[in-house]
């Protein structure tokens, strides 16, 4: 997708991936069939750049054709390279700025009780995107009311557009901050989809506080010559690098434009 | 209008399970019966307005009908992206109400004031901007905004704004209210500058002046019907906001004129708001309008010159 549409991001993209295959494959209460279902599980992707995972996982599982993949980010296609407002079923929210999808899930796990519906609410952000002051005053008001059926997860891949995630701001002890915020804070492989699978399962935890995940993530996990490499930030990959990421993957050609690597939906 | 907002909002809550005031830590005591009657549903989101504007379209997103409350520049200023983002393109059925707009907390220095926050949200896209006239259009105006599909932005006073319909107006937003006939000169106001708008007219009807006064509450979507007649008819049309010059009712005004074929038009356009700048003056709110000219005399005076040029 990234090689034929010319969009960045891949290295973010494939560090969430195995946590959104968890979220649909497994602990969402969702239908593809009814994707407005008013009591189905919601799912925000707040790191919006990382959305050719979330189009490749939504297609997976049915939400809506592949054949949108391949148009992915092209002149009037239906995926926009960032989702936008409705663009295809299964995307909750527009995405893209950093920093709203907390605050939005906030506001939709206060819903959930209010109206007695009891879906549950996922918010994966990214460590760049905790540099955002309004990630941090949703932290600070989603336990104050006891929100246990939210869940945010970070995607803790300790790199940020042009930096360590670590340096460029004090995010370090990042359990331990969710934690002082006061929510149940645990630590995760975010590569482990037996381990995400559970802990995403286990919302609410029957702790009446509000579930913070921070999953260590490989930025570009899954291709040797991504991984760990900041410039998959940015960087879009050639003709022969798609194919020797596919080879490495154990796919064929034609899964290069999308497909499900990890075999697992 | 404060006290206005919230006991029609307590009445629209007992009627309506989905409205869901969220406040940013303001209004002590003024939803108390709110509170008690429909537990759950006043919810303070603390001193943090940017997460406020995305919790309200969580709850937007699930059918509720959030209200936001808090003073003017904060709700407005601060939330910029997360009102365009969140709010507008989304188009979520969210209503916002800035309190103390203006330069109702004039004393309290410019951080308190909102002079251009108008003219900053009507460039949104789908963002319905009302500045009511009274507290009778403040009860119409919340009412017509959580009936709205789309974002709405209220822009109401603090308390002891004078009443200036005799009971509730029959009010639908984009639809300016004629108080006041008169084809000399036509005074569009929006917001709690209202009276200060039929004092005017008085003063320039002593003087044989045939002066029309509308409440022109809602910035958008512009009544282009009234413009249209008004300015075929009138020699004179004046806006009148506690706002800037630039970009509100009179900015809106303007940009509409520019696109009108001259034939159509006879009457000029005179602004009437507050200047580019900051206000420094250590005052109350009626000191700071006549600051800024914005008192009947001072309105009449500019229009006599403007007639008479």
């Amino acid at each position: 997708m990234s090689h034929h549409a010319r969009t960045p991001h891949l290295g973010s993209a494939l560090s969430c991936l195995d946590i959104l295959v968890a979220a649909y494959g497994s602990a969402l209460r969702i239908d593809p069939r009814q994707p407005t279902e008013p009591n189905r599980d919601r799912f925000i992707l707040s790191k919006g750049h990382a959305a050719s995972a979330l189009y490749a996982v939504l297609a997976e599982r049915g939400f809506f054709p592949g054949e949108w993949l391949d148009r992915f980010a092209r002149h009037g296609a239906e995926l926009a390279e960032q989702p936008a407002p409705g663009c295809a079923p299964g995307v909750e929210l527009a995405t893209g700025s950093l920093g709203h999808g907390l605050p939005v899930g906030v506001g939709l796990a206060m819903a959930s009780r209010l109206q007695r519906r009891d879906f549950r609410v996922y918010v994966c952000v990214s460590d760049g995107e905790c540099n955002e002051g309004t990630v941090w005053e949703a932290a600070l008001l989603a336990p104050a009311h006891g929100l246990e059926r939210l869940a945010v997860i970070v995607d803790y891949n300790r790199w940020q557009a042009t930096g360590r995630s670590d340096e460029v701001m004090a995010l370090g002890g990042l359990r331990e901050k969710w934690a002082a915020f006061g929510w149940s804070a645990v630590e995760v492989d975010g590569h482990d989809l037996q381990a995400l699978s559970q802990a995403l399962s286990q919302v609410p935890d029957g702790s009446g506080r509000p579930v913070a995940m921070v999953a260590r993530t490989v930025k570009g996990k899954g291709i040797s010559f991504m991984e760990d490499d900041n410039n998959w930030h940015y960087r879009i990959p050639t003709a022969a690098e798609v194919q020797e990421a596919a080879r490495q993957l154990g796919l064929g050609t034609a899964a290069a434009t999308g497909g499900d690597p990890t075999g697992t939906l | 209008m404060r006290n206005a907002f919230a006991q029609q909002l307590t009445e629209l809550a007992r009627q309506d399970e989905r409205l869901v005031l969220l406040s940013g830590d303001i209004g002590n005591r003024l939803f108390d019966r709110l509170k008690a009657e429909c537990p759950g549903r006043f919810i303070n989101c603390g001193v943090a307005e940017g997460n406020m504007i995305g919790v309200a379209t969580g709850l937007a997103l699930a059918g509720l009908r959030p209200v936001c409350y808090t003073i003017a520049p904060f709700l407005t200023y601060r939330c910029l992206e997360q009102i365009r983002v969140d709010l507008c393109y989304h188009h979520v059925p969210v209503t916002l109400v800035g309190t103390g707009a203006g330069l109702a907390y004039a004393s309290l220095g410019a951080t308190h004031h909102s002079c251009e926050e108008m003219g900053m949200l009507r460039l949104l896209p789908g963002l319905a901007v009302v500045a009511p006239g009274d507290p009778w259009e403040v009860r119409a105006a919340l009412r017509a905004a959580v009936q709205h599909p789309g974002p709405v932005y209220l822009r109401i006073g603090k308390k002891g704004e004078p009443a200036v319909h005799a009971a509730e107006p029959a009010f639908a937003i984009g639809r300016a209210l004629r108080l006041r006939e008169g084809t000399d000169v036509c005074l569009l106001n929006a917001g709690t500058l209202l009276p200060i708008a039929l004092q005017a007219a008085e003063l320039l009807s002593a003087d044989g002046l045939g002066a029309g006064v509308y409440s022109f509450h809602t910035l958008k979507p512009l009544d282009e019907t009234v413009l249209a007649t008004e300015f075929t008819r009138c020699r004179l049309v004046v806006t009148l906001e506690e706002h800037s010059v630039l970009g509100g009712l009179g900015g809106s005004v303007a940009e509409w004129l520019a696109d009108q074929p001259t034939a159509s038009v006879r009457a000029r356009l005179m602004r009437c708001g507050t200047r580019d700048e900051f206000l420094h003056l250590t005052c109350e709110q009626g000191a700071a309008r006549t600051h800024f000219g914005l008192t009947p005399e001072a309105i009449a005076s500019r229009v006599r010159q403007a007639l008479s040029a």
